[in-house]
């Protein structure tokens, strides 16, 4: 058969309403804390109120006599009932990557899931009660006493990496984790030391909460007999979740079964495998009754990873005219007190992309990870590329300023020249197409760009006390995480590949298993969108699986934005597969060869003779019942598609936004935002527009208001929703948003991603617009969040140091 | 711990239930009496996920003692759609305006965008958004919330034609392609 006409495209590309809807409006949609099973203790962990201590000892007996106490056990207590610490799969070693041999493996601490005998950050579990209520199970947690034996505490990264520093992990000798370089060979030192101008520059990158709404939970049943687990967890990523119980455990991976139910949001934060889900499958094995822990939010601000936490320098190298000659960037990067699964990797996943969208000869990245007894950090919201972006864009303003010219011009100058085939940037990767000019000007044009200069200068002419500021970004990204073989030359412990399996049964229906797990990302839809054009049926006709190891043994789940680029992949691939089987049972029942049909609007038709013609239920029904079929055809029409992608995809975009400054009182209001992306070929226009939507909130609050704060002594003192600011709607603009397409050439759908967009471009087009307004007060640096604190502080610098200089750690050389 | 016994309305429905005096009003919903749609997103009365209708006003169920609701009327998420199934104005704007994502959220929003349109709240933009202030959602940006509320709040009083750009039960519809790019 040789398909000459496409199917035309009849829902790729329509906002249709989600079919993901109707339970979750109602409140019928099923959250692992919604579960109850006959039974069912509760369990609570009870967790070190100090940040780093040797533990002498652990009093469980007031506990155990409480009313409904069922087991109270310390560490030491379940140390036995692990076969491996719980998984770092990124470890990543100290090399010169693709240049030298590695000079050190990495250096990966030991993780229990309670700790034994010491506790490394404030928040660690260092005992477990189980109940027959919740509230039992909380009151007998206060009755745990535990005997602190308190350490110095390491509580930032450069503290961590100095010499004499307390360690946090004292079998590795050091805290450092790695020290991990990439450069693309141009001599950047050489550059550096010769560029007519050089901008050095320093951010801070400070931990964030995810703060998905719905708290972590985990229920397990176990079947103790029998030997089998069944987990329901709070988890993008379920896959992992079976492989790691199995590690970690010691059980046999195919008797776990980990369902994810309905997720109430990730952000990275569900991208994990956790010390509560192994403590939870102890405790119901030990008991033999379901076991079901759920998170606190203000437990969580100590209990799930934390985002970013990171120090950057950036340098860059540049001709007097503006053209960029090298980017140096050097990262040093907290892990907390350990290294969670990811963890390692996530600045990894920014380190090809400092450059952003512009050309560059010499590219040099270096990072240092290092352990603090802080609560470990893992991926968030962008993982590692709103850092990249924010450093790269932060710091082309600056060249900006030092040379007058206007950062939009100068942005241009150096970006890459449009393409639409894999191309090497400076980083040394190939981005897969793009056209990045083209979004600044569509940007600017919508914008309304010299008319807001104007009013602009006409606001700074009239002294007025509030100025305006308009805030630049760029950004390029590097997701659909990945080809298997660059993970594995990452030390990446997996692959990068997704699998699909769609099924068309003999009603005409048409089930698909994803191994995808979303969260809020509408894959029910998008993926029936795609297979409704793909073998021409309805859209309400197909019903999409997901989030459950039993009906989906293959994946690898969702994250870095990936799941269309390469989940959607597989799944496009695998209903071609299922065409190609229904085009021989076409041919067979219609008595043509298969070169004699042709696809035309859904169906095969044979050519020439247009009412010949068999749709793909009434060839599933043919193909099941199995009574006539080609000889050698195996019966049932169905296609399993497992997809490794080729390259990773880069989404680009230009973000632009106009912010007003209150010079008097340091507030900063987000005026207008508009965003062009690029985030190749769309599928729904309203969930991608909902994703920007999202994403871009979650950068301005990034950039205005969130922040974890510790003490000297390692306490978080934004430890609950109360005193961490997550942006209410009254704080956020609406945000005036385009797209441009430039199909990416690594997948055949051509489809890049769009998750993440809006959290990478968002920091530094708000924390660059007010930077822009300040610029006549000689305020060149403040760090994130730009909150009315540190912005007046900076206005009040500035104009008690004369008005025109520098303030802040950053500055300009 | 001694109990005491309550007597409240719950979408319709009166029940009797032995309560500790601790026991909040949302873990009554949730456990007493199975109504698992209104979530639980935080231990401080910051995220508005509980939000119920108690006579009609809109509560965070995690502030009020369920002894607090004895004898009153308490409205859930699972108790707007109409008797036959039909949904609320306000269930259908978020479903046509992309008004929700993971929907963790959305029981209590939808329930605190129900109280603000009946106690005569404004649909203009910003007052939205004052008035939704104490229901965090972190995956939508609050924009497809706000149009929601606009076209809910429209159809419950009978309001026709576009509200806030749009018009009432049509979905948000899909952007005008900008174009390829080719280079």
């Amino acid at each position: 058969m040789t398909a000459t006409t496409e199917a035309p495209q009849r829902f790729v590309g329509n906002g249709v309403p989600r079919k993901e809807d109707p339970e979750l409006i109602t409140g019928e949609a099923v959250y692992v804390d919604d579960l109850k099973l006959p039974g069912m203790a509760h369990m609570v962990v009870v967790r070190s109120t100090v940040a780093h201590a040797r533990i002498a000892g652990v009093d469980t007996a007031a506990a155990a006599a409480m009313p409904g106490v069922v087991a109270v056990w310390s560490g030491r207590d379940l140390a036995g009932d692990w076969s491996a610490g719980l998984p770092t799969a990124w470890p990543v070693p100290s090399v010169h990557w693709g240049k030298a041999e590695p000079t050190a493996e990495p250096r990966v601490g030991d993780h229990k899931p309670v700790a034994v005998d010491k506790a490394r950050f404030a928040g660690d579990p260092v005992a477990v009660v189980v109940a027959a209520t919740r509230e039992q199970a909380v009151d007998a947690a206060e009755a745990v006493v535990v005997d602190y034996e308190e350490l110095p505490v390491v509580t930032g990264v450069e503290q961590a990496l100095a010499g004499g520093a307390p360690l946090v992990h004292e079998a590795l000798g050091t805290n450092e984790l790695y020290t991990w370089r990439h450069s693309n060979g141009e001599d950047a030192e050489q550059l550096i030391a010769s560029a007519p101008v050089v901008v050095r520059e320093r951010y801070l990158q400070p931990r964030l909460v995810p703060n998905a709404i719905e708290p972590r939970a985990v229920l397990v049943q176990p079947s103790p007999y029998q030997g089998e687990y069944t987990l329901w967890t709070t988890t993008q990523v379920p896959h992992f979740v079976r492989l790691f119980m199995a590690v970690v455990c010691g059980l046999s991976e195919p008797k776990i079964r980990v369902i994810a139910p309905t997720v109430g949001g990730g952000f990275g934060s569900k991208l994990n495998v956790y010390a509560e889900e192994a403590i939870a499958l102890t405790a119901a094995r030990r008991l033999g009754r379901p076991v079901k822990w759920v998170e606190e939010r203000s437990e969580a601000y100590q209990s799930t990873i934390q985002g970013r936490g990171q120090i950057q320098e950036i340098e860059l190298a540049a001709t007097q005219e503006g053209e960029l000659l090298a980017v140096r960037a050097r990262i040093r990067a907290d892990m907390g007190a350990y290294a969670q699964l990811v963890a390692p990797g996530i600045p990894l996943l920014g380190a090809f992309i400092y450059h952003g969208q512009y050309q560059a000869r010499a590219y040099d990245f270096w990072c240092t990870a290092a352990y603090t007894n802080l609560p470990p950090t893992d991926a968030y919201r962008g993982a590692g590329r709103p850092e990249a972006t924010y450093a790269i864009e932060r710091a082309m303003d600056t060249l900006a300023r030092r040379l007058g010219k206007d950062p939009a011009e100068l942005r241009r100058m150096n970006m890459m020249p449009p393409f639409t085939e894999a191309t090497p940037a400076a980083g040394g990767l190939n981005f897969d197409s793009g056209n990045y000019p083209a979004l600044l000007d569509r940007a600017m044009e919508i914008l309304g760009y010299e008319d807001v200069r104007a009013e602009q200068a006409e606001r700074r002419r009239r002294g007025d006390s509030r100025l305006l500021g308009v805030g630049i970004s760029t950004y390029i990204e590097m997701c659909g995480l990945a080809p298997s073989q660059v993970l594995s030359a990452l030390n990446y412990a997996g692959g990068g590949w997704e699998q699909s399996v769609v099924r068309c049964l003999p009603t005409g229906k048409v089930e698909v298993v994803s191994g995808t797990s979303p969260h809020g990302q509408g894959h029910v839809t998008t993926w029936a969108q795609i297979v409704a054009d793909e073998l021409g049926v309805g859209y309400e006709d197909v019903e999409v699986f997901h989030g459950d190891t039993a009906s989906s043994p293959m994946g690898l789940d969702t994250y870095g934005s990936r799941s269309l680029s390469v989940g959607g992949t597989a799944l496009y691939l695998a209903c071609r597969k299922v065409r190609d089987k229904a085009a021989k049972v076409a041919a067979h029942e219609l008595e043509v060869a298969e070169e004699d049909l042709e696809w035309v609007e859904g169906r095969f038709q044979v050519r020439g003779a247009p009412d010949r013609a068999r749709a793909i239920p009434e060839l599933a029904a043919s193909a099941w019942s199995a009574h006539d079929l080609p000889a050698g055809l195996e019966p049932v029409l169905d296609g399993e598609a497992t997809w490794d992608p080729v390259n990773f995809t880069f989404p680009a975009g230009a973000h632009l936004c106009t912010v007003e400054v209150d010079t008097e009182t340091g507030q900063v209001f987000v005026r207008r935002y508009v965003a062009v992306d690029d985030c190749g070929t769309i599928i729904n226009p309203v969930i991608v527009q909902g994703q920007l939507h999202g994403g871009i909130c979650q950068g301005i609050a990034e950039a205005q208001f969130e922040e974890a704060v510790f003490d000297e002594n390692g306490v978080l003192l934004t430890g609950s929703m109360a005193t961490y600011r997550v942006p209410a709607a009254s704080e956020m603009p609406s945000f005036e948003l385009e797209h441009l397409v430039t199909r990416s050439s690594t997948n055949p759908l051509g489809v890049k991603g769009i998750g993440e967009a809006g959290t990478i471009a968002a920091p530094a087009a708000v924390v660059n617009g007010v930077l822009d307004a300040l610029a006549p007060l000689g305020v060149t640096h403040i760090e994130k969040p730009v909150n009315p604190e540190r912005v007046w502080r900076a206005i009040q610098a500035a104009r008690s140091a004369g008005g025109d200089r520098p303030t802040g750690e950053g500055s300009v050389q | 711990m001694a109990t005491r016994r309550i007597s409240v309305t719950v979408n319709g429905t009166s029940y009797e239930q032995e309560v500790e005096p601790r026991l909040l009003l949302v873990y009554l919903l949730r456990e007493g009496l199975g109504l698992t749609g209104t979530n639980v997103g935080c231990d401080t009365s910051s995220c508005g996920s509980c939000t119920v209708l108690v006579n009609g006003a809109s509560v965070k169920s995690c502030t009020m003692l369920a002894v607090q609701a004895d004898g009153q009327e308490v409205t859930t998420i699972e108790g707007l759609a109409g008797s036959g199934g039909e949904l609320h104005p306000m269930q259908r704007a978020f479903h046509d305006q992309h008004g929700l994502q993971c929907g963790f959220c959305t029981p209590g929003m939808i329930m605190a965008a129900v109280s603000l349109v009946e106690h005569n709240g404004s649909l203009e933009e910003h007052a939205i958004r004052l008035g939704l202030e104490g229901n965090l959602c972190r995956c939508t940006g609050y924009q497809n919330i706000v149009k929601a509320v606009q076209q809910g709040g429209a159809e419950m009083r009978g309001i026709t034609g576009p509200v806030g750009g749009h018009t009432p039960g049509q979905p948000v519809p899909a952007p005008a392609p900008a174009g390829e790019v080719t280079s």
